[in-house]
């Protein structure tokens, strides 16, 4: 089972060192953080399209319509296109606005997703970013896009904006301390933040089995505090559509907006990546206890679609929120966070530290 | 692996939103009108400045954020040892988390988790 699907470390480090034996090591480096570069801007877009596109799909299937079709085969170019339009557009420059701070949003904003979508492990081998310190940096720099959210509103000179980045905002730190608590429950089980690490010790049982009761209340609160935390619905009311016509990105146009909307919807691809590395093992293919044969047909599969498989359903999971629960009022959305989700995610820490202490986790 | 790893991932982000933001430049028309300008109020105009001050209820959230962030900071050290340091952990974050939830049941008490 060494094939080169199924480990990409070994390819790594070949590549590495033919450019080292043939260059010096300064332009080895720059040469690999290029690659890197470009690498991950591909992925990048190439998800973040599909992304768009999937949302229209399901969204279409939903409310029973056919959704785009038109545009390439069942209408799969359609986000490209959509793309080229925004690309198209004139970037209106508004009357009063803070020049400065108006331009500066989408790069806050796309600089926090990117760099969370770094630490994303496909497969083995094929990380980024793998820091010890992994998910406490996803929640570290995750956090950062708040204040690009803040300052493109605060900037654009609307009151639409102003009040859908307030609301975004107080949304966004309310629901990240749920994320965090339920993060926290987590690696108390796995004493180790790094993601590679947390993979690699769910190689013989997932931390959603292994942790059970608590790790199930934990995977419960990250859901809904994910979906919160990344502006979508039921929790979509800083961009109430009905209410304020945009939230933040009000005043954008064309390619700004079209940024905002991609950090969106990456950041939804990099909270189903971590709640699939987390929970569901990431790129592990899935165990049964001693059903040899089972097992041996799992592991034919690389880990790569492994890995796409997890995070895609989750997102799935995330989009049929969206399309299914109505949207929640503000005190309702602050209700739920602090005198809800806060309290039992505390608990949860504390049930996984008792849990643990005991070693009653398998 | 060194933290080095994060210098392309930050120079690739920046350079996506530059280059988009170049080329739609170079790309997009561009007419003068004043009216186009306007911020969107449903073609209605502005009134008065935009920049006022906001509900105060933003604000008491975001103090309440600040502590519980800050304990979350605290936690994950305390959260990755706590295998192996045992009861000694488990007591300490016992007490840690009493004080923390006093705090919270004070301000549940002075209704401050609910929306005004």
């Amino acid at each position: 089972m060494q094939g080169v699907l199924y480990d990409f470390t070994g390819l790594i480090q070949s590549i590495d060192a033919v450019f080292r034996a043939s260059m010096s090591d300064l332009w080895a480096t720059v040469l690999e953080y290029a690659i890197i570069g470009i690498i991950y801007l591909v992925i990048y877009a190439l998800i973040g399209l599909f992304l768009v596109y999937a949302e229209r799909k399901v969204c279409a299937f939903i409310q029973v319509r056919l959704g785009p079709n038109r545009v390439g085969p069942k209408g799969f170019f359609q986000t490209i296109a959509d793309f080229i339009k925004l690309l198209l557009k004139e970037n209106i420059k508004i009357k009063n606005a803070d020049g400065v701070l108006f331009n500066l949003a989408p790069f806050i904003v796309i600089v926090a997703s990117f760099l969370t979508f770094g630490t994303v492990p496909f497969a083995k081998g094929l990380q980024g970013i793998d820091l010890n310190i992994g998910v406490f940096f996803i929640m570290a720099v995750s956090s950062m896009g708040v204040v690009g959210i803040l300052l493109g509103g605060w900037s654009s000179n609307s009151k639409y904006s102003l009040i859908g980045a307030m609301r975004s905002g107080a949304q966004i730190v309310s629901y990240e301390l749920s994320v965090g608590l339920s993060l926290v429950t987590m690696v108390i089980l796995t004493g180790t933040m790094q993601l590679s690490q947390i993979i690699e010790l769910q190689s013989d049982g997932w931390f959603i089995f292994k942790g059970h009761i608590p790790a199930l209340i934990s995977l419960i609160i990250m859901m809904i505090a994910s979906t919160a935390e990344i502006n979508r619905g039921p929790f979509d009311l800083a961009e109430a559509e009905s209410e304020l016509t945009a939230g933040y990105h009000t005043e954008y146009s064309g390619i700004k907006f079209a940024f905002f909307y991609l950090s969106e919807y990456m950041n939804m691809f990099v909270v189903s990546a971590l709640v699939a590395t987390v929970f569901f093992g990431g790129w592990m293919p899935l165990h049964i206890g001693s059903w040899q044969a089972f097992n041996h047909i799992m592991d034919f599969i690389p880990p790569i679609i492994w890995f796409i498989l997890k995070s895609f359903a989750l997102m799935y999971v995330i989009m049929l929120f969206k399309w299914t629960f109505p949207r929640l009022r503000i005190d309702q959305l602050l209700k739920l966070e602090w005198q809800y989700l806060l309290p039992i995610s505390l608990f949860n820490v504390l049930l996984m530290a008792f849990v643990v202490y005991m070693k009653w986790y398998f | 692996m060194s933290t080095q790893i994060l210098i392309p991932f930050f120079i690739t982000a920046v350079f996506l939103v530059a280059a988009g933001i170049t080329l739609a430049y170079m790309l997009s028309p561009k007419s003068f009108n004043l009216q186009k300008q306007e911020p969107y109020e449903c073609g209605i105009p502005t009134v008065g400045v935009t920049w006022l001050q906001f509900n105060v209820g933003y604000y008491t959230f975001a103090l309440l954020f600040l502590i519980f962030d800050v304990e979350t900071v605290f936690l994950f050290p305390w959260a990755v040892v706590m295998k192996q340091i045992g009861l000694v952990g488990l007591v300490e974050i016992l007490i840690f988390f009493f004080i923390l939830v006093l705090g919270l049941a004070y301000a549940w008490k002075k209704h401050a988790l609910v929306w005004q």
